[in-house]
């Protein structure tokens, strides 16, 4: 069992970049070789920016409502897993279907991985690797209540999807308005050219 | 002469860089552990901690190490994948000599006769001094120690210098300038009280990613950053202030920033009168520096400038870093020393909270710069001119001065001296200068022209290629050892796996060679790292880089610890300078005047663009190791030319074009990045490639007088669309290395991406 008072906090403020997160994944025991972590640049023309994205793990997962084999799970502690070998057809209705575009068929394994919070080190006390190791804390797993009086930002678990109430056991932090945000270099300076 | 016995294409074939994607056995191996070895990353100078997993005498993955005070079971993804360079089919297994068929594998002991052969041959026709060595700072500090001693008692030459001088040798020049010392002031964790930290010429997030994490935290509790760099890096994304300026202009900057402290009486008068000398003339020195002026020299606005000033001038505590974007240049020892005069003016130094530090860039920088590796120095960070520095070492080593050589030449002059036929022969370890010194079209010259060239690696480096005799060295894993980060902590290196085949330490093969060359009476009681480190100890002993009460097991016992460490008894000491003590003679810090001159190359009707380079979060240096790395190859598989969309609308340039890049000294043609991220006068390479890839095709040996450190922040270049198939053959494989990586590796597939 995952404690549910340990959260994961996903802070795209402090994302700088680096895959580290998404080179973790793959080194997981249970992972073995295979990233389910995406990281994006959003627009690299325009900034550096990044987005890294791991399962949020919904209370009432589309991933596994739109399954048609009931291969996908939800722990009693709030996590999602991967899909079950036996059940999983590689249908990607799964991938297809989740709002935020987390579950990956591998071509070659057939069948669908996804973020699963490392259940193997989580159910342990430990933290999931990425936010072990993410070397900006981008990516945190920590208790909730300290989480609050750590940062600036708030966390949110709530989504409007369409019409859709999502509510989730991982949580963005929602970026502070106040920080400053430096865009394009030649509005701060005077470039030539 | 020194020539590649084979084509690049059949070399590459033999010896790579092939991509290791895969732990040994492959993913679905056994993955429990015979053991788990808490060590430390090789990949860079914070030298995180980190557990590798190690099974029948292979590495096959690795565990946080979130005991470890500095990152807490933080890596980037150079440490995450480190563990794929063991086990690697690229691996030198043999003592090989080069052929007109290539490289073989010889005899150990007829590679070492001809190695002693081929030294001695060239000593007796030419003299000791045309000799050279060239060695670097990813070796710990015992294998540092002993190629500053070996250079000196074993080959007998004054011209041993090492690759970090192209790293922050400028930052230990201004820092003993200033302070009498070479060492970061503070441990890291006063970064988190910092009410203001000040980022120059240091891209953090990629060269020194742990430290991110330093910064946001101080920021949680309310700090504000200021970063200066002409690219908007993904630390200054966010920033209070980010500072573009032009390539070359730093202490334009800092003068200025100096002259409204001054102005607005922002100064710690008595901070300043009681600790320090040299202010007025620095104040001077920057008296005409205005905000119009500095603002002019560095393309700022007037505002940011004074914006900056004011949040410097007005913090409480602050924390000041820099790395090598400031000290890369032909001024980069005045940089890092205007850098100084502003922490000075403020008093900010020495107690919590108020710090400085240069980022040391290499696996070893701060250790590897200590201990005699260095043309000009003894352990201890002792003066090789100084007559009672000598005086000590002799009696340490049990030599006479007769035979402790004086001070040589630096790295670049050494591949000068090659170059013009004064030195004919060189070992090489742990430095590849064919990626890393500029101007490589000269340094490929100069190799050619070796008489006899002989070199220690565990992978065949792009230099190596050229060596007569290779002999085949190990990992950092694959021996036991101390490094110094650049925090100043003296940390412990912890053998993991034994080294394959024939291949050896450095320090093994460097002690057997001098017992071959007659001098072993010096050496042979080096029978482990340890018993090297124990003469360190001694040798350090007094100098201001003190090991003297360092031991293995305290390193252990306190998960590292900080020089100086005079006794046994001694804790360490994790911040310097502390009541305002300063460790020159007077005990007082120094303000070093630094009137900004331009750089030596600028640009003109001719090469109108600014042309800087520098790291990516994938890589390590010349790449030796990092492109052999399947996962870290993908992520970034060859160099591009960064350039903001208004250049490229000038050059008529769009992203992903091919884009020839031209200096005085050569041209590379690389594809396009169009970002609004850098200035737009300026373009940016990355450059951890050899070859027709290589940034330091581009680059020019400009030194720093005081250094002696190349410019690689500034050259002046210009931009030429081109047609793609002007792409070299090298950038079209090394894509297709990478989308294979990618589809063996278990990469995310590209319809998810």
């Amino acid at each position: 069992m995952v404690s549910e008072e340990y959260g994961f906090f996903i802070d795209p403020q402090r994302c700088i970049g680096c895959r580290s997160c998404v080179a973790s994944c793959a080194e997981c025991g249970t992972h073995r070789g295979h990233s389910m972590i995406h990281l994006d640049e959003l627009d690299r023309l325009a900034s550096t920016q990044t987005g890294p994205t791991v399962c949020m793990h919904c209370e009432d997962p589309i991933c596994a409502m739109s399954c048609p084999a009931d291969a996908i799970k939800r722990s009693e502690d709030g996590v999602v897993h991967s899909s079950q070998k036996p059940r999983c057809i590689a249908c990607q209705n799964c991938q297809l279907s989740c709002p935020f575009g987390v579950p990956i068929v591998f071509p070659g394994l057939e069948q669908m991985l996804k973020c699963d919070l490392c259940y193997d080190r989580t159910s342990l006390g430990q933290r999931p690797m990425c936010a072990t190791v993410c070397p900006s804390q981008a990516l945190l797993f920590a208790p909730r209540h300290e989480v609050a009086g750590l940062r600036g930002n708030k966390p949110l678990r709530t989504f409007l999807i369409g019409t859709l109430v999502v509510k989730t056991r991982n949580a963005i932090m929602v970026p502070d308005p106040e920080t400053p945000l430096n865009l394009d270099a030649s509005l701060l300076c005077d470039g030539g050219f | 002469m020194a020539h590649p016995p084979q084509s690049p294409e059949r070399l590459r074939a033999q010896f790579g860089p092939h991509l290791n994607l895969a732990p040994p056995g492959g993913w679905d191996a056994p993955s429990r552990p015979d053991k788990v070895v808490a060590t430390h990353c090789c990949f860079c100078g914070q030298q995180c901690g980190i557990k590798l997993k190690v099974k029948d005498n292979a590495v096959i993955g690795f565990e946080p190490w979130e005991e470890f005070p500095f990152n807490q079971g933080k890596l980037c993804p150079k440490g995450v994948k480190r563990y794929l360079q063991g086990s690697h089919p690229d691996r030198l297994l043999h003592a090989m000599k080069r052929t007109e068929a290539g490289f073989v594998p010889m005899d150990w002991n007829e590679a070492m006769e001809r190695t002693v052969a081929g030294i001695q041959g060239i000593q007796e026709r030419y003299g000791k001094d045309a000799f050279a060595q060239l060695s670097g700072v990813s070796l710990s500090n015992e294998k540092s120690y002993l190629s500053g001693k070996f250079a000196r008692l074993a080959l007998g030459t004054r011209n041993l210098d090492y690759n970090g001088r192209l790293c922050m040798v400028s930052a230990g020049a201004g820092n003993k300038k200033a302070f009498g010392v070479d060492r970061a002031a503070n441990s890291w964790a006063d970064i988190l009280g910092a009410d203001v930290i000040w980022v120059t010429g240091a891209n953090v997030a990629e060269c020194a990613p742990i430290t991110t994490d330093y910064i946001w935290r101080a920021r949680d509790r309310g700090a504000k950053l200021i970063v200066v760099d002409p690219r908007i890096t993904p630390l200054a994304r966010t920033a209070d202030l980010a500072l573009p300026l032009k390539p070359g202009t730093d202490c334009a900057l800092t003068n200025g920033i100096l002259h409204l402290l001054d102005k607005w009486d922002l100064i710690d008068r008595d901070f300043v009168r009681e600790h320090t000398s040299g202010f007025d003339a620095t104040l001077e020195a920057a008296r005409n520096c205005t905000p119009e002026w500095t603002s002019g020299i560095t393309g700022l606005p007037v505002a940011a400038i004074e914006q900056a000033a004011r949040m410097w001038g007005e913090a409480k505590t602050s924390f000041l870093m820099h790395a090598r974007g400031i000290e890369h240049q032909s001024k980069g020892v005045e940089n890092v020393n205007s850098c100084i005069n502003m922490v000075l003016a403020t008093g900010r130094i020495g107690r919590p909270n108020c710090g400085y530090a240069t980022i040391t860039g290499q696996g070893n920088g701060q250790g590897g710069r200590e201990h005699g590796h260095k043309c000009d120095q003894l352990p201890g960070n002792r003066d090789i001119e100084n007559p009672e520095h000598r005086k000590y070492i002799c009696s340490v080593w049990g030599c006479e001065d007769a035979e402790l050589p004086g001070k040589g030449l630096s790295a670049q002059e050494i591949m000068n001296a090659i170059h013009q036929g004064e030195i004919k022969g060189l070992l090489c370890l742990c430095f590849n200068p064919l990626v890393s010194l500029p101007d490589s079209g000269f340094t490929r010259e100069a190799l050619d022209k070796l008489e006899f060239f002989v070199s220690f690696d565990f992978f065949l480096s792009e230099t190596a290629q050229h060596a007569d005799i290779v002999f085949p060295a190990a990992l950092q894993e694959e021996d036991e050892g101390t490094a110094t980060s650049a925090e100043g902590r003296v940390i412990r290196i912890r053998k993991a796996v034994d080294s394959p085949g024939e291949a050896r330490p450095d320090w093994e093969i460097m002690v057997e060679l001098a017992r071959r060359l007659g001098r072993g009476r010096f050496f042979d009681h080096f029978t482990s790292a340890k018993a090297i480190f124990q003469e360190l100890r001694a040798a350090s002993k007094g100098g201001t880089a003190d090991y003297a009460g360092i031991t293995y097991e305290k390193i252990e016992a306190n998960m590292g610890i900080f020089w100086p460490c005079p006794t046994e008894d001694h804790p360490g000491t994790p911040r310097l300078f502390e009541g305002g003590r300063f460790f020159h003679s007077d005990g007082r810090a120094r303000f070093i005047p630094t009137p900004w001159r331009p750089p030596m190359e600028v640009v003109d009707a001719d090469y109108p663009v600014w042309l800087t380079t520098g790291r990516v979060v994938f890589h390590y240096l010349s790449g030796s190791q990092t492109r052999r790395i399947g996962f870290l190859v993908e992520q970034c598989p060859h160099p591009y030319v960064e350039l903001h969309p208004r250049m490229a609308e000038h050059c008529g340039i769009r992203d992903g074009d091919a884009v020839e890049v031209a200096t005085r000294r050569g041209a590379l043609v690389l594809p396009a990045k169009v970002v609004g991220t850098i200035r737009p006068d300026t373009v940016f390479i990355p450059y951890h490639w050899p070859g027709p890839l290589s940034a330091n095709v581009l680059t020019a040996r400009h030194l720093d007088p005081v250094s002696k450190i190349p410019e690689f922040k500034v050259s002046a270049c210009r931009l030429t669309r081109v047609t793609p198939d002007r792409f070299p053959p090298e950038l079209l494989e090394l894509q297709r290395m990478a989308r294979e990586a990618s589809s063996l590796q278990g990469s995310i597939p590209d319809q998810v991406r």
